[in-house]
């Protein structure tokens, strides 16, 4: 491929750095807005603030085989001091830049970091808190003089200050730099990442040179990335998709990253870059689409009418042009007429005219908010990724893409299912260890390099992964079916007047859901159908409601009676809760996870009773207030069997993959 | 915010202004008995008192937008007895108003660039043209005013029209205009009023910072008594036209005259 570099000879970021300041060294490697301009650093430039920081960082005594704790948004400087530890054989350890002091404590402590390097006086403040508990931590480095006049203390050094040392240094040890630089290798720890640790403590995931790099060349070349690419860097740099997508592959294809000016500007940022290659979780392309949407309710009606005719256009051939199938000559044409009056003046306000590649992971995307931006002709793809295979494991397939897969396994990466149905992984990316946890180690990774996904999944009939669920959670229905209720609740929520949704069927003869509307979807729907409700509650058990959800939930078993492999999940009973699920009443984790254990207990009588028949079932639940007052709630619980509802028995595929 | 404590490095220097016997009337009313006070250098002084008590007179007295009748404003060592806003704002005094005065239609950029518009040397062509030294002068003015937005983290409403903006912001919009003019002299007029909890904590902390970065003198007005002892060097009361009491917050907080005046009687019996 064209502009990627081999990652064979040049196997580390420093000797990549020194590649591109010979190959490109007058392009752009890094902007960033500040004051309002964006300032931009040449390779060469850029060099040269990574050296002089790395010159710095030796002479505070950073030493081969430490690490280098970073704390902060994504600046060029926070980069430049990954690279620069990098240089002299250090390791560093980005960390998440909103964490609280006691989690940061865990992490350095962990690490054992000596020397951190910091945004701001905010992060300063918060390692100021917890320096007595980390023996180690000597040294903070700051980037942002803002508000630090005033403090004092030694082991405090400005960034800039840092970089004065370090061309001291330099000019009295000429070399160095360049002689440190030549004894890393490929199978150094280049970096490592903390799991964010949604159970128990945080692991420090260790990558290699190679694992990074191979990976990222090997990514970049699937998806013909190319040095003229833009970025724009603004997801935490702590996580591993950042490292890659920010870092690893702006050094193996030599493109450009940009960095916003705040987190508040990031819209307005990337209006004006213009990213050509773009990662976003799901979260932001939903966001997106609804801010469209509102304001296309305010347009005026002539252009409202173009926008809605147009974009039916788009939804019948726009996915299909894009993945360059036969179209007929009348709907080509009027796509293209739509791209000139809709398509891309929108994408034009959003900033996504010149992209060229978008990812999206981390959870499902709704298949039409999917299905929206690639009738735009924008290339929306998903992946399947983990911090332990330097992020890349599956990607959807350019031509052939399907919006309910993860797509293909990326190039270089076997993909395996086990016999419990959980997804299998070995790659070039795959992680050397979690630092001093061996035995964590070898729970994931067996000796021949197999790594657990934790997820369970099924090949389709044309080799794309589906991901269905997290393994421990996957049950069976009495008929030996499989039963991943996580699947069938994304289903399910990706209607807009479902918020949340929960499904049961292990151990049970079918399945059954019960269902939180969403109370401004619905109740919008009801205001504009004239029909009245006093409440959430009184809403929720309103006909008209269960009527909409019912259909909602035929569509869902439509889905599913396509699929061989999960014909059997369709949804027999459902009832919609009379309160929303809340992360105050424990229903909810904090980051909105449906606590299945814990609303078996709560509701066993309701879940009981959409086993047994009866129409309606009274429920009572405590329920904390806002200002942690608590209150019990009572309601009747209608119960709705599900029209056209076809009892199916799981299909031969299906018995044999989970038997 | 000030972190740890280190708040050593602001100095209170000498007497920036002496105000000395003013008083002030419109027609019969009298607003400004006889009121003698100083602002030292670098200190943040809090006028209080009841409504109509004559905080916002004595603001507008300060900044030359009224004529006292009797008494000498002395600002850094020079008396005078009349002088027009504009010549205070040459001299490094700037001003918030009660009611937010801003350009509603125009982007907070261009309100805060408004700000400078006394250092401007360029006539009105040049600058219109953005030709010649208009054109230099804007640049550098405008790198100027980018340092505020970033003092102030308002980078992402910098282009929106200021009367689109929720009324917290405004009022950020308003200190950064008075802050383009880079005064010595920083009177502000009830700048958290109306404002929620959050905001206010907001403000809070920029008129500390700017205290500290730029170490700009600061004479606020403020109802919040939370807000005035807890950032005052020293406080002035007023009531009806009148001085009560001068003195650090801890002393003003326990002068019977202020307390009955205006902190409440205390019904303790």
């Amino acid at each position: 491929m064209s502009g990627i570099t081999s990652t064979r000879e040049m196997d580390t970021f420093p000797k990549l750095l020194l590649h591109h300041v010979a190959v490109r060294g007058g392009k752009d490697a890094m902007r960033e807005k500040d004051l309002g301009i964006w300032q931009s650093w040449t390779w060469a430039e850029m060099k040269d603030e990574i050296f002089a920081f790395a010159g710095g960082l030796a002479a505070l005594g950073l030493k081969r085989g430490e690490v280098l704790a970073i704390v902060g948004d994504n600046r060029p400087h926070m980069y430049w001091a990954m690279v620069a530890a990098q240089c002299l054989g250090a390791t560093p350890v980005p960390m998440y830049q909103d964490s609280v002091a006691e989690e940061m404590q865990y992490v350095l402590d962990h690490a054992e970091a000596r020397i951190a390097v910091v945004e701001d006086q905010e992060q300063v403040d918060k390692l100021l808190e917890i320096k007595d508990r980390c023996p180690k931590l000597e040294t903070f480095v700051y980037e942002d003089e803002r508000g630090m006049r005033h403090y004092d203390q030694p082991f405090l050094h400005a960034y800039g200050k840092v970089q004065e040392m370090g061309r001291d240094f330099l000019k009295k040890n000429p070399g160095f730099i360049e002689a440190e630089i030549a004894k890393t290798k490929g199978s150094d720890i280049g970096i490592m990442l903390y799991t964010s640790g949604t159970t128990g403590k945080p692991k420090g995931v260790m990558l290699s040179y190679d694992n990074v790099l191979i990976t990222a060349r090997n990514a970049s070349a699937l998806e013909g990335l190319s040095d003229a690419e833009e970025t724009v860097a603004y997801l935490p740099m702590a996580w591993v998709g950042d490292h890659i997508f920010s870092l690893a592959q702006a050094y193996v294809c030599g493109y450009t990253v940009n960095c916003p000016e705040s987190g508040d500007t990031l819209m307005i940022d990337l209006r004006e870059i213009g990213p050509t290659y773009y990662f976003a979780p799901p979260r932001i392309y939903e966001n997106l689409l609804t801010s469209v949407m509102i304001r296309m309710e305010d347009a005026a009606p002539m252009k409202r009418k173009m926008f809605n005719y147009f974009m039916d256009v788009a939804k019948t051939c726009g996915p299909q042009i894009l993945d360059g199938k036969p179209v007929p000559f009348g709907d080509r044409f009027k796509y293209w007429l739509g791209n000139i009056l809709v398509y891309g003046p929108l994408k034009n306000v959003l900033g996504l005219s010149r992209l060229k590649l978008a990812y999206t992971a981390g959870e499902a995307i709704g298949p039409e908010i999917f299905d929206f931006y690639r009738s735009l002709g924008i290339n929306t793809k998903q992946l399947y990724g983990q911090t332990e295979a330097s992020v890349f494991v599956c990607v959807q397939p350019t031509g052939a893409i399907k919006s309910d897969t993860v797509g293909l396994p990326a190039p270089e990466v076997e993909v395996k299912i086990d016999d419990n149905g959980e997804v299998l992984y070995r790659s070039p990316g795959v992680f050397v260890g979690y630092y001093k946890n061996p035995e964590g180690t070898a729970e994931t990774k067996d000796a021949d390099n197999w790594v657990k996904t934790g997820d369970a999944g099924f090949f389709d009939g044309d080799g794309q992964l589906k991901i269905i669920d997290r393994a421990k959670d996957v049950g069976k229905l009495t008929n030996g079916g499989m039963f991943p209720p996580k699947y069938l609740e994304n289903k399910l929520k990706f209607f807009p007047f479902i918020k949340e949704a929960v499904a049961f069927g292990h151990e049970r003869d079918y399945v059954t859901a019960f269902v939180n509307i969403d109370l401004e979807a619905c109740g919008n729907w009801a205001e504009r159908r004239g029909i009245p409700y006093s409440g959430f509650q009184d809403l929720a058990a309103r006909g008209e409601i269960y009527d909409l959800i019912e259909e909602c939930v035929q569509k869902v078993n439509a889905d599913l009676k396509k699929d061989p492999m999960l014909s059997h999940c369709q949804i027999r009973r459902f009832l919609t809760l009379h309160k929303e699920l809340d992360a105050d009443d424990g229903e909810l984790t904090r980051t909105r996870k449906v606590r299945r254990r814990f609303i078996a207990e709560r509701y066993a009588a309701q879940i009981d009773a959409l086993y047994s028949g009866v129409p309606m079932v009274k429920v009572e639940s405590e329920v904390t207030f806002e200002d942690g007052r608590k209150g019990v709630l009572k309601a009747d619980l209608k119960i709705r069997d599900v029209k056209g509802f076809e009892a199916a028995a799981p299909t031969e595929t299906a018995l044999r993959k989970t038997a | 915010m000030s972190a740890t404590g280190q708040d050593t490095g602001r100095r209170i220097g000498d007497v920036v202004l002496k105000v000395d016997n003013i008083s002030l009337s419109f027609g019969g009313v009298r607003a400004l008995t006889n009121i003698s006070f100083t602002v030292r250098e670098h200190e943040i002084l809090s006028i209080i008192g009841p409504n109509g008590a004559g905080k916002s007179s004595m603001l507008n007295v300060i900044n030359g937008f009224y004529h006292p009748q009797e008494g000498v404003i002395t600002y850094k060592g020079q008396a005078r007895s009349r002088m027009r806003p504009h010549e205070a704002a040459r001299q490094g005094i700037a001003r918030t108003f009660q009611n937010i005065a801003l350009f509603k239609g125009m982007s907070a950029l261009d309100n805060i660039m408004t700000g400078r518009n006394t250092m401007m040397k360029s006539n009105i062509f040049a600058q219109a043209l953005y030709w010649g030294l208009g054109q230099k002068e804007e640049i550098a003015h405008r790198e100027h005013v980018e340092r505020i937005i970033d003092f102030l983290e308002i980078e992402s409403i910098r282009k929106t029209p200021v009367g689109r903006l929720p009324y917290g912001l405004q009022k950020r919009v308003e200190l950064g205009r008075a802050l383009a003019a880079q005064p010595e002299l920083l009177l502000l007029d009830e700048p958290m009023a109306g404002m929620n909890v959050e905001e206010k904590e907001d403000m809070c902390r920029f008129i500390l910072d700017v205290n500290d970065e730029f170490g700009t003198t600061i004479v606020l007005i403020e109802h919040d008594m939370g807000v005035v002892m807890d950032i005052s060097d020293r406080v002035v009361v007023l009531d009806y036209g009148r001085k009560l009491a001068e003195d650090v917050p801890d002393a003003v907080r326990a002068n019977q005259e202020v307390i009955d005046a205006y902190l409440g009687v205390s019904h303790a019996a």
